[in-house]
């Protein structure tokens, strides 16, 4: 059965003039097609305004679709029975790390979500911890959250989110507010959730260096999912992607401009140590 | 400037009174408030202020930290004083000079109020120096959670004020921000008169609040998307429980309010006029 499954999504938002009359609708997402398998890693990757932040409300049924249907962990998100489960299963990252951190104190916040679940108090502080410990913020349990870097921050919405035992993680930029250093620390500590828990990450990006590692990418524009395979057949298609409004990562930008001047190296480079391979083998 | 403003100052120690359960010193402060004001004779005056010490000294901490909140109250206290001072005109008279006459009652009063509000003041710094502010919600959610059938939001409106303390200070420094920028841009905050500085005040507010909305908005998807759904069937990580020392603080506070009662009633202790 697949974690995550979409068949023929649409999903319109509202237009409303001044005076809050509907003026007409605007679909933001069309005949979204996906099948997210269980312990997969997928990217979603598109240019700002191309969908991404409402497909993936959809899959904690924030939005409900207006058209077609999706289910998670094989349960109807239209359905107001299976909300809270759903919710469950998929635990949801936000962008900005200051907006979605709801206690004063980092131990009472990850403790949030089971407080919510109704989970009993003592397997609330078993959960609180293996959160914590699991994105490496144990430390900081009693701190306030305003005094933390924006990385930490992120990793305590994790925390957050693994405190309520999910199967799967979505993510809607949680790197696009940080630094370098931030982006690097919440990027190792999804990579770690994912080999330990073994849950399904789904990663939305703007960076795409982020998406290297993923099972399969999903290029979005205009509400459409224009490209999917994986991230080697993506980059591959240099051209295609900057039609897309979007780069590829530099080492494959750099690969791509070798082969052009008509150096022998093949497509879809993704890492520094293919090119240098490629490079040594040339002569 | 704007970040000296400290709400619910809490001075970090480990002590007896800070262990305490929030309701027990949420209930303990207001009963010894309704001590003070049920007061009238310098036995009981005597015995509030033994009292008083004595939970200073089990709180740890330093009296310079208490008298910091008496700062506030500096100029109603003198208004009081004055006020009563001058304006009683009852019992005999001690002073006349001029229009003024200041007499027994007079003085009696003005020093007794001025006693009663700096007690009062004490009183309640005493209870937010020592509990976390999250803690002072709970205990007030849980006070008040028999109301809940009068049809009152309890859960909600404590959910309201443990994230207004958690947004206070980002929205502290945002402002800090904003008013940066508009300096930066040549905005003029502190010159011109009264009118003309609350408008200047226009582009700090405006975006102040354009952000706050849009962080309320996020912050609410971010609780949906924890399963947030209100108050009923939720579970607390940290539930409040009576412990032992919390009875004893109940009846040592009892204990106190009857005795400075009962000293007032029955040896009130005459000096001079008091
Ligand atoms: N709350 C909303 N009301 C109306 N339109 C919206 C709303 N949120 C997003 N949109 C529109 O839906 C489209 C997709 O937006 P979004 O999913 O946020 O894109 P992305 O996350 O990829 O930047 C955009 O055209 C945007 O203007
Ligand atoms: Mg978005």
């Amino acid at each position: 059965m697949e974690m995550i499954r979409a068949r023929e999504l649409v999903y319109e938002y509202e237009q409303r003039d001044d005076e809050g009359n509907v003026i007409g609708m605007n679909r933001a997402l069309d005949e979204i097609e996906l099948d997210v398998r269980p312990g997969q890693f997928v990217a979603i990757l598109g240019h700002n305004g191309s969908g991404k932040s409402t497909l993936a409300k959809h899959m904690n049924a924030i939005l409900v679709p207006t058209g077609g249907t999706m289910w998670v962990n094989g349960r109807d998100t239209k359905d107001p029975r299976e909300l809270m489960s759903v919710r469950q299963s998929a635990g949801m990252v936000f962008q900005n790390p200051d907006n979605q951190i709801i206690g004063t104190i980092v131990e009472e916040d990850v403790g949030f979500g089971p407080e919510n679940l109704g989970v009993p108090t003592e397997e609330i502080w078993r959960r609180v911890e293996d959160g914590l410990k699991s994105v490496g913020m144990l430390e900081y349990r009693t701190h306030s959250p305003n005094k933390l870097s924006g990385g930490q921050k992120q990793r305590v919405a994790i925390a957050g989110v693994i405190a309520m035992e999910p199967e799967c993680i979505v993510l809607d930029e949680p790197t696009a507010m940080l630094d370098p250093v931030g982006r690097k620390e919440v990027l190792r500590t999804v990579q770690e959730l994912r080999k330990r828990k073994n849950v399904t990450v789904i990663l939305i990006t703007h960076y795409m260096e982020e998406a290297i590692d993923a099972d399969a990418v999903y290029v979005m524009e205009g509400g459409h999912v224009v490209m999917q395979g994986t991230p080697r057949e993506i980059f591959s298609r240099v051209d295609e992607l900057k039609r897309y409004r979007l780069d590829v990562p530099q080492v494959t930008m750099l690969a791509e401009e070798l082969r052009k001047g008509g150096l022998d190296i093949p497509k879809g480079i993704l890492r520094r140590e293919e090119l240098v391979q490629a490079i040594c083998r040339l002569s | 400037m704007i970040r000296e403003i400290t709400i619910g100052q809490y001075y970090p120690a480990d002590s007896v009174i800070h262990r305490l359960d929030p309701r027990v010193k949420i209930v303990c402060t207001l009963l010894f408030l309704i001590s003070l004001f049920v007061q009238n004779s310098l036995s009981g005056y005597v015995i509030a202020t033994l009292f008083l010490v004595f939970v200073i000294r089990a709180s740890k901490v330093p009296f310079r930290f208490i008298v910091k909140g008496l700062k506030a109250i500096i100029l109603l206290l003198m208004f009081t004083v004055v006020m009563n001072l001058f304006l009683t005109k009852e019992g005999a008279v001690l002073l006349h000079f001029w229009i003024f006459t200041i007499t027994e009652n007079g003085l009696r009063i003005s020093v007794f109020m001025a006693i009663r509000l700096i007690y009062l003041i004490i009183g309640s710094s005493l209870m937010t120096l020592t509990t976390t502010p999250n803690a002072l919600t709970d205990g007030i959610e849980s006070l008040l959670r028999p109301l809940n059938r009068f049809r009152v939001p309890v859960h909600e409106v404590a959910m309201i004020m443990s994230i207004a303390l958690r947004f206070i200070p980002i929205l502290l420094e945002e402002t800090d921000k904003i008013m940066k920028a508009q300096i930066a841009r040549g905005a003029d905050l502190e010159s011109g008169n009264m009118i003309q500085r609350t408008k200047a005040m226009v582009p700090i507010l405006v975006p102040l609040f354009v952000s706050a909305f849009r962080r309320a908005n996020d912050l609410a998807l971010a609780m949906e998307a924890r399963c947030y759904c209100g108050g009923e069937g939720r579970t607390k990580m940290k539930p409040l429980v009576y412990k032992r020392q919390d009875y004893a603080a109940y009846v040592i506070v009892v204990a106190y309010v009857v005795l400075a009662f009962v000293a007032g009633r029955f040896a009130p202790l005459h000096i001079w006029i008091f």
